[in-house]
């Protein structure tokens, strides 16, 4: 399946990953290639096959609901570009 | 002291023959002198370091040391190690001190192991030559211009260059396999669900494992001793006892059957890479093995299948990095969306952009059951073609890679490097246990042979490894860059 430019900035925009249309061009042109490759995975017959999502087909194992972990707020905040009062500052959302 | 295995280094030291003071002052020396010129560490931590070897020379004076008390190691800086800059080899986590243990750095810890820092890696474990770092290249101490491999690149040159005994690495599609086969040492990407993924920093989560790389399958034993076992905190991470992997290391290989699978020798194969893989496995035989040929029919689907889950995965996985919680943030962002595309334009290296392309696209509508529900069902015949081969074979054995280590600098293009990981990738994608053994040379580059077995079936994998460094030297050869009296 060729793509386009369109389709990379289209997924440059979706991964919110800032692309200048020189850099999406060089993309399109990698990103081509490495889909010829995987195009090889179309030549296969995989009717009827479940898909593998986990190599043990585990499934998501569950726990009794209770709270394990103690607050530790302050903790993790030490490593955020910027919070005031136990909050993160991110740029105003709403005027 | 720097040439010892880890399982000489902890008799040496039950014996009283030196300190881990002493150890541990000796190979921060060397990694100050050396590692200027290759470039394996990004952090090296002397005082935390000093501090675990006074403990552990304490613990072992009061008669309560262990079998890893004292014993030097590093980790990839793919670990959250606490209160210790865990980077990634990004940008984006540059500033990053975590604040947390992954739970394998835990567990060593408290077996009384030294760290001595952080290794050098490819950006976010996506690579195959530690040169995406950005922190710099690493180079292979057996030649100064050949890449070491990667993604555990600066692990695997600390080993192989004596600067720490054992390291931590991550394979998420061969990371610790191949970068041990071109630096001559031992690693062991165990099953997957056997070590606890909790604080490691993700990629692909159905495939990342971590795993030991030391000098040899002894050495590896022991560590997995230590690394394995159920997590509460990691919910992939199987409730299953854990042997003592060093228990069944003697047993002998009569009537071991081996399987040589016919798509792991074809084209493509550096002929000194055959050789090598091809004389380890005569050696196999003098030692009671039989060799027969088998077939995994979809080996050449699995670098495709591979490169649409990994992708799909780590697009979701680096979603969390945002400039709001941790990490880097660009400077004066003019709202929320501005505020997320700079932070990850700037904080992100090329092939970590490639990927992130790749796996979003793959999973957008119109394209996801094309891609990724295709590259799902692939990876089941892919399991299933291993699942086959071991009701013929005990184990199945081939060279970890292609070729020998690339030079540096060699700027292959991405899919030229990624068809490189085809004998290592399969593995992931069955969850299957592998190891690489030094095997031999290609001029002055080592050779690794790789041994694949069934799930949950280390202790055997790690004695069939184990029997062959009994019957070789290869793992004993030591790079110049090494011998380097300083």
């Amino acid at each position: 399946m060729a793509l386009e430019h369109a389709d990379v900035q289209r997924a440059a925009h979706l991964a919110r990953l800032g692309l200048t249309d020189n850099e999406a061009a060089g993309y399109v042109d990698d990103l081509g290639r490495i889909l010829e490759m995987v195009d090889k995975l179309q030549s296969l017959n995989t009717e009827g096959i479940a898909p593998l999502a986990h190599p043990l087909d585990a499934t998501q194992r569950l726990r009794a609901d209770e709270v394990t972990e103690k607050d530790q707020r302050d903790h993790f905040q030490h490593c955020a570009p910027a919070v005031a009062d136990g909050l993160y500052l991110v740029p105003r959302v709403v005027e | 002291m720097h040439d010892k295995t880890l399982t000489e280094l902890a008799r040496s030291l039950a014996a009283g023959e030196f300190s881990s003071r002493e150890l541990t002052q000796h190979l921060l020396g060397r990694t100050e002198r050396l590692d200027a010129t290759l470039n394996s560490f990004i952090t090296t931590t002397p005082e935390q370091a000093l501090a675990s070897a006074d403990a552990a020379d304490t613990a072992r004076s009061k008669g309560e040391a262990g079998p890893l008390s004292g014993l030097p190691l590093a980790y990839k800086d793919l670990l959250c190690t606490q209160g210790v800059r865990t980077t990634a080899g990004s940008r984006m986590l540059d500033n990053f001190i975590a604040p947390y243990n992954a739970t394998v750095v835990e567990k060593l810890a408290e077996s009384g192991t030294v760290s001595l820092g952080k290794t050098n890696l490819d950006e976010f474990a996506m690579g195959s030559t530690s040169e995406t770092s950005h922190s710099g290249p690493t180079k292979n101490p057996w030649d100064l211009t050949a890449v070491p491999g990667g993604s555990s690149g600066g692990s695997a040159a600390a080993v192989a260059a004596g600067l720490v005994p054992a390291a931590i690495g991550t394979d998420t599609g061969g990371s610790i396999r191949q970068p041990a086969a071109f630096c001559g040492i031992t690693g062991l990407k165990p099953t997957y669900g056997r070590v606890s993924r909790y604080g490691i920093i993700a990629y692909a989560s159905s495939l990342d494992q971590a795993g030991p790389m030391a000098r040899t399958a002894e050495d590896c034993a022991l560590l997995l001793s230590a690394m394995a076992g159920h997590d509460p905190r990691d919910s992939t991470c199987v409730a299953r006892g854990v042997p003592d992997y060093c228990a069944e290391l003697d047993a002998p290989l009569n009537g071991l059957k081996i399987g040589l699978p016919r798509e792991y020798f074809g084209a493509g194969l550096d002929p000194r890479v055959e050789a090598a893989v091809r004389e380890a496995i005569s050696v196999y035989e003098s030692l009671g093995a039989s060799v027969h040929e088998v077939s995994l029919p979809h080996t050449h689907y699995a670098v495709p299948a591979y490169y649409v889950i990994a992708p799909a995965e780590a697009s979701s996985n680096l979603s969390r990095y945002d400039g709001v919680r941790f990490g880097y943030r660009c400077d004066n962002p003019t709202d929320l969306i501005d505020l997320y595309k700079r932070t990850r334009a700037e904080g992100f290296g090329t092939e970590v952009k490639r990927r992130l392309l790749m796996g979003t696209h793959t999973l957008s509508e119109g394209f996801f059951d094309a891609y990724y529900k295709k590259a799902q069902q692939v990876r089941r015949l892919i399991r299933q073609d291993f699942l086959d081969a071991f009701e013929e074979v005990d184990v199945l054995m081939g060279p970890t890679t292609p070729t020998p280590a690339f030079d540096l600098g060699a700027n292959m293009d991405p899919v030229s490097l990624y068809l490189q990981e085809v004998y290592t990738i399969p593995a992931n994608l069955a969850g299957i246990p592998g190891i690489s053994v030094p095997a031999g040379m290609a001029g002055k580059r080592p050779v690794g042979l790789q041994i694949l077995s069934s799930h949950f079936t280390e202790a055997r994998l790690l004695n069939i490894a184990h029997q062959f460094q009994q019957a070789t030297d290869w793992h004993r050869q030591r790079p110049a860059f090494a011998e380097e009296t300083l």
